[in-house]
């Protein structure tokens, strides 16, 4: 079960903004849920190498060329606010 | 014979033989999905899906695909083409390139007629996660097709297209391929390249085809397959991928997974499953039973594993490059905080929440790293089992399509739709899944499993089994 404050905690670290009923469902909802994930501290797994890619891959490398990239101007197509060349962001802080 | 009705491959060779053109054939599957009773598309592209068809019509020899229309899931990026991933965050938005798979296909001839609805960022079992309604199944509309690619599968099964890309993490092609009772095959990790998939879990995403019969998804995934530079997980490709046509199964040892088998799968969907396992012996094969002893802790692996990778993925989306954005925010925190809450439906959420808390300081070893561990040993179950058998098999899904709004209300009991699919997904092997007959009325999906890379295998395996089911219900709802 996780508490309120470790809820709130977790919606500020993912910069999600939640609504005072959805952060009370979400605790529950995630409290269920780990209850069940819960499972895999059942096994012995000191011993156990983790996983970070199921097929063993080697280093990739490729030829350090340039080339043509997104030009400026499609790559600020998308973008919901432009200033000059650049994307327009709200003040910091 | 409808030209909807064709298969991919009957299609590619009545063009090739001069009886119907490309622009006819892609102006049929047109006027089929643009009368969308099953909300499969979320957008369709007439002017250029007809404008490309032309223009292969006029070219003087044939592409190998010779212009055979193709839906593509909306995960994958189209230029200049709407993409959302069934999300609000990325509503109207217009890609700037296209993803690897969709050059290679668009190159091999083939056209795009739409992009195909699914659950929010890939993330669901039914399709009612998408931020736009659910794709209906044509087999029963008042039931889901099953997800996250449920308009790839519902487009296929409702002869809207005879075949469509989709993506799977943790079943998001089988599953829906199952209930919606046609072919869905998730290839090998890093077969297919990435580049312009947007991603979800990159340990896990891979794409692959939908199509009708096992043959075009061998002929859809030849034109896909392969390393790209764009995407450093994509692997040069051992061998060429074969179109199956052998009709036996000599000296095939089938292991059939004892624990997927038994409780927690439907009766119907398990009678069905055995009556299509009990034509390999007389095929030639042999039926081995097998354990993976630690498959029973696949979904509790996977909802840590998948997102934890979500929740940096998703990171992404901060209403600042493209997307939407919150109006009237006074700082930077309060922008990317509102844009995302705004921007992203509940499941979406709680995964991001999920995979945030397994990665936080203080919980990261006894989740993630926890997690990643039973990872392994899942993967050394999978290679115990291939070396006494060379095909692993189990029902696809543990139901039949299920009724919209049954499950939405408990995050977990959506969650156990995928408990057959995910193991393999979790050791990146490649698998398919085949229509094997009805329960209720309503399709059942065998699937089938193989070693990495044994593709070819795979499917040549899924050939004979779909010729000796001769499967050849089709939706009731779905005219010529």
């Amino acid at each position: 079960m996780i508490d309120d404050d470790v809820t709130r905690h977790v919606a500020r670290l993912a910069r999600l903004a939640l609504t005072e009923a959805e952060m009370e469902r979400m605790q529950h909802e995630l409290s269920a849920i780990l209850d069940y994930v819960d499972q895999v501290q059942e096994l012995a797994l000191a011993a156990v190498e983790p996983t970070t890619h199921a097929i063993p891959l080697e280093k990739v490398f490729r030829d350090d060329v340039a080339s043509a990239s997104i030009p400026v101007e499609l790559a600020l197509r998308e973008a919901p606010e432009v200033l000059g060349d650049g994307f327009a962001v709200p003040r910091m802080g | 014979m409808a030209l909807t009705d064709l298969t991919a491959e009957q299609a590619i060779a009545a063009i090739v033989a001069g009886e119907v053109s490309s622009t006819d054939l892609v102006e049929a599957h047109l006027a089929r999905a643009e009368r969308d009773d099953w909300h499969s598309f979320l957008a369709i592209d007439r002017q250029g899906a007809l404008a490309r068809a032309r223009q292969i019509d006029a070219l003087p020899e044939r592409l190998p695909l010779a212009g055979v229309p193709i839906a593509i899931k909306d995960a994958l990026s189209t230029r200049d083409l709407p993409t959302t991933a069934g999300s609000r965050i990325l509503e109207g938005f217009r890609p700037v390139y296209t993803a690897t798979c969709v050059a290679r296909l668009e190159q091999a001839g083939a056209v795009v007629i739409g992009k195909t609805n699914m659950d929010e960022f890939a993330m669901g079992s039914s399709c009612e996660n998408s931020a736009y309604g659910p794709s209906l199944n044509p087999w029963d509309p008042t039931r889901v097709p099953g997800g996250s690619s449920g308009g790839s599968a519902s487009s296929v099964a409702a002869r809207q297209v005879p075949w469509s890309l989709g993506s799977d993490t943790g079943g998001s092609i089988r599953q829906p391929a199952a209930l919606c009772g046609i072919v869905g095959m998730k290839p090998t990790y890093g077969a297919v390249s990435r580049y312009g998939l947007i991603a979800f879990a990159s340990s896990l995403d891979q794409v692959g085809p939908f199509a009708r019969t096992v043959r075009d998804a061998a002929i859809l995934l030849q034109a896909i397959v392969g390393r790209d530079p764009m995407d450093s997980t994509s692997l040069d490709w051992p061998e060429p991928i074969l179109v199956p046509d052998a009709e036996r199964l000599d000296g095939v040892r089938v292991g059939v997974v004892e624990e997927l088998m038994g409780d927690g799968i439907d009766p119907g969907v398990r009678a069905a499953c055995q009556a299509a396992l009990d034509r390999v012996e007389a095929l030639g094969g042999t039926l081995v039973p097998i354990r993976l002893p630690h498959a029973q802790y696949g979904l509790a692996t996977y909802y840590l594993i998948a997102p934890a990778e979500c929740s940096a993925n998703l990171a992404r989306f901060d209403g600042i490059r493209y997307g939407h954005r919150a109006a009237d925010t006074d700082n930077l925190l309060e922008h990317y905080e509102r844009t995302r809450g705004e921007g992203f439906g509940p499941e979406v959420k709680r995964r991001i929440m999920l995979g945030t808390f397994a990665l936080s300081s203080g919980y990261y070893e006894a989740y993630y790293g926890q997690a990643q561990r039973v990872r392994t040993l899942i993967i050394q179950d999978f290679a115990e089992a291939f070396a006494e058998v060379d095909i692993v098999a189990s029902p696809t899904s543990p139901s039949v399509a299920f009724s919209l709004g049954e499950r939405t209300a408990d995050p977990l009991s959506m969650y156990l739709s995928d408990i057959c699919t995910i193991p393999i997904s979790l050791a990146g092997l490649p698998s398919i899944s085949i229509p094997c007959g009805l329960s209720e009325g309503l399709p059942v999906g065998l699937q089938l499993a193989a070693p990495a890379f044994r593709e070819n295998r795979l499917l040549a395996t899924a050939h004979a089994l779909e010729t000796a089911i001769g499967f050849t219900d089709r939706p009731a709802g779905v005219g010529a």
